[in-house]
């Protein structure tokens, strides 16, 4: 299992049955593949819809996901225009939103959407998301390609939205955002707290019962 | 007021130096004939507000790729590597808004609003150059009405009397920027007889659509 997968089996034991759920492009897409069973919830793509489902047979006309791309719709799906689909967004009406990250801080800012001078492709969707979703979580892998950490004293990016993030799931640990910064919640097994440590440039309490993370098989 | 033209009509509705309005996300829902009918004409130094930029041959794409727009107002750039490399080239102005703020921008534009706040972009570079403002606790900020001179939608079908309806995820932008602009231009897949479409069904009043146009082909 690579740390994407072990990302995507922890978040989507976060979801509960009935939650209205967006998801950010890459990572979080893998999610609804590991919702247990009993879980059913309601995709909301930005682009204008509820009950986004994955493409089954030949594409069909207009229906595209938030990348464009051909996908599929369940029974009961519900099409409208961008300024419902983004009164449902910042309106505290979307349950959870799962989001990439690129630095998230104690504060639970977080930085998703710009490197200043390599990649500044527009911030779409991803502020309204994080500035109205009921619950941020932001899965990302703990470190970037050169190992260096992403879980920081203070974005040093742009950021996306000021103090909105819950949680950050990564391929190492669970974290809450609390009003005094990080509390470390869980651990994969065979990762010691001193790994995290040095893996991590925030400081993070550590949770009274922490556990290992437990992931959906 | 007659509404339905032919395509040869389309070309002379813009001048240059206009703002317009396009339809679409990723591509879907930009009326293609009349991004076609744009780059016939020639026409230059437009204001393109939107979305997004598509790809470089798809949606409003071309339209960045001929040089004929001078600015663009949208919220992502990403998927066209054409608009990056002309706004880094200092050929084309970009203006990034937030897409929630976009949208609702143009709702205020066509909706007599003088704007709204939003709690979008607090806190980040969004917020440069704005006016903030506390209520109730919560900071906001406030945003201004955007219209445009011309407004292009893409609808699967129209009466005769201009009413639209779009098909699933092709609305997005389109009913919004038919409140919002001066002269609103439809292309359309079909049209049928005014009391066709059950009025209960109708997705934009035809009262807010100027043109309609027949899809080439279609």
């Amino acid at each position: 299992m690579d740390a994407k997968e072990i990302i995507a089996r922890r978040v989507a034991l976060e979801l509960n049955e009935g939650d209205i759920v967006n998801l950010g492009i890459g990572l979080p897409t893998m999610v609804p593949r590991f919702l247990p069973p009993d879980i059913h919830i309601t995709l909301q793509s930005e682009n204008g819809f509820l009950g986004m489902a994955p493409l089954e047979g030949e594409p069909l006309p207009g229906i595209v996901n938030a990348g464009g791309t051909p996908c599929g719709i369940q029974i009961g799906a519900a099409f409208f225009d961008s300024a419902m689909s983004f009164a449902l967004i910042r309106g505290g009406h979307i349950d959870v939103t799962v989001l990439g990250g690129l630095q998230v801080d104690e504060a639970g800012n977080l930085a998703n959407w710009m490197v200043p001078g390599k990649m500044v492709p527009g911030m779409g969707g991803a502020m309204d998301l994080v500035s109205g979703a009921k619950k941020v979580i932001v899965a990302m892998e703990h470190c970037t390609k050169d190992g260096e950490a992403r879980l920081l004293r203070l974005c040093n990016l742009p950021l996306t939205a000021r103090s909105r993030v819950s949680k950050v799931i990564t391929e190492l640990a669970v974290f809450k955002v609390s009003a005094a910064g990080f509390v470390l919640l869980e651990t994969v097994s065979g990762v010691s707290i001193e790994m995290i440590r040095e893996r991590t440039e925030a400081g993070f309490a550590i949770s009274d019962d922490i556990k290992p993370m437990p992931l959906y098989s | 007021m007659k509404k339905i033209v032919e395509w040869a009509e389309i070309g002379p509705m813009f001048s240059d130096g206009v703002s317009i309005m396009f339809g679409g996300f990723m591509g879907v829902g930009t009326p293609l004939g009349i991004v076609s009918a744009l780059i016939e004409s020639k026409v230059r130094n437009l204001t393109l507000i939107g979305n997004d930029t598509a790809a470089p041959t798809t949606g409003i794409g071309p339209l960045i790729d001929s040089g004929q727009a001078s600015k663009v107002i949208v919220s992502h750039i990403g998927t066209n590597p054409v608009t990056g490399k002309k706004m880094i080239a200092g050929e084309l102005d970009v203006e990034l808004v937030p897409q929630g703020t976009l949208i609702e921008r143009i709702r205020a534009g066509g909706s007599g609003l003088g704007g709204f706040l939003t709690p979008t972009g607090v806190g980040t570079v969004a917020e440069e150059g704005k006016q903030k403002l506390t209520v109730q606790g919560r900071e906001y900020l406030l945003e201004i009405p955007l219209r445009a001179d011309v407004a292009i939608i893409k609808a699967k079908k129209a009466d005769t009397a201009g009413n639209l309806v779009y098909e699933r995820a092709a609305r997005n932008f389109n009913p919004v920027i038919a409140l919002a602009a001066d002269l609103v231009i439809a292309e359309v897949d079909e049209i049928v007889d005014v009391g066709e479409i059950d009025p209960d069904h109708v997705m934009t009043p035809g009262a807010l659509i100027d043109k309609i146009v027949v899809r080439m082909g279609g």
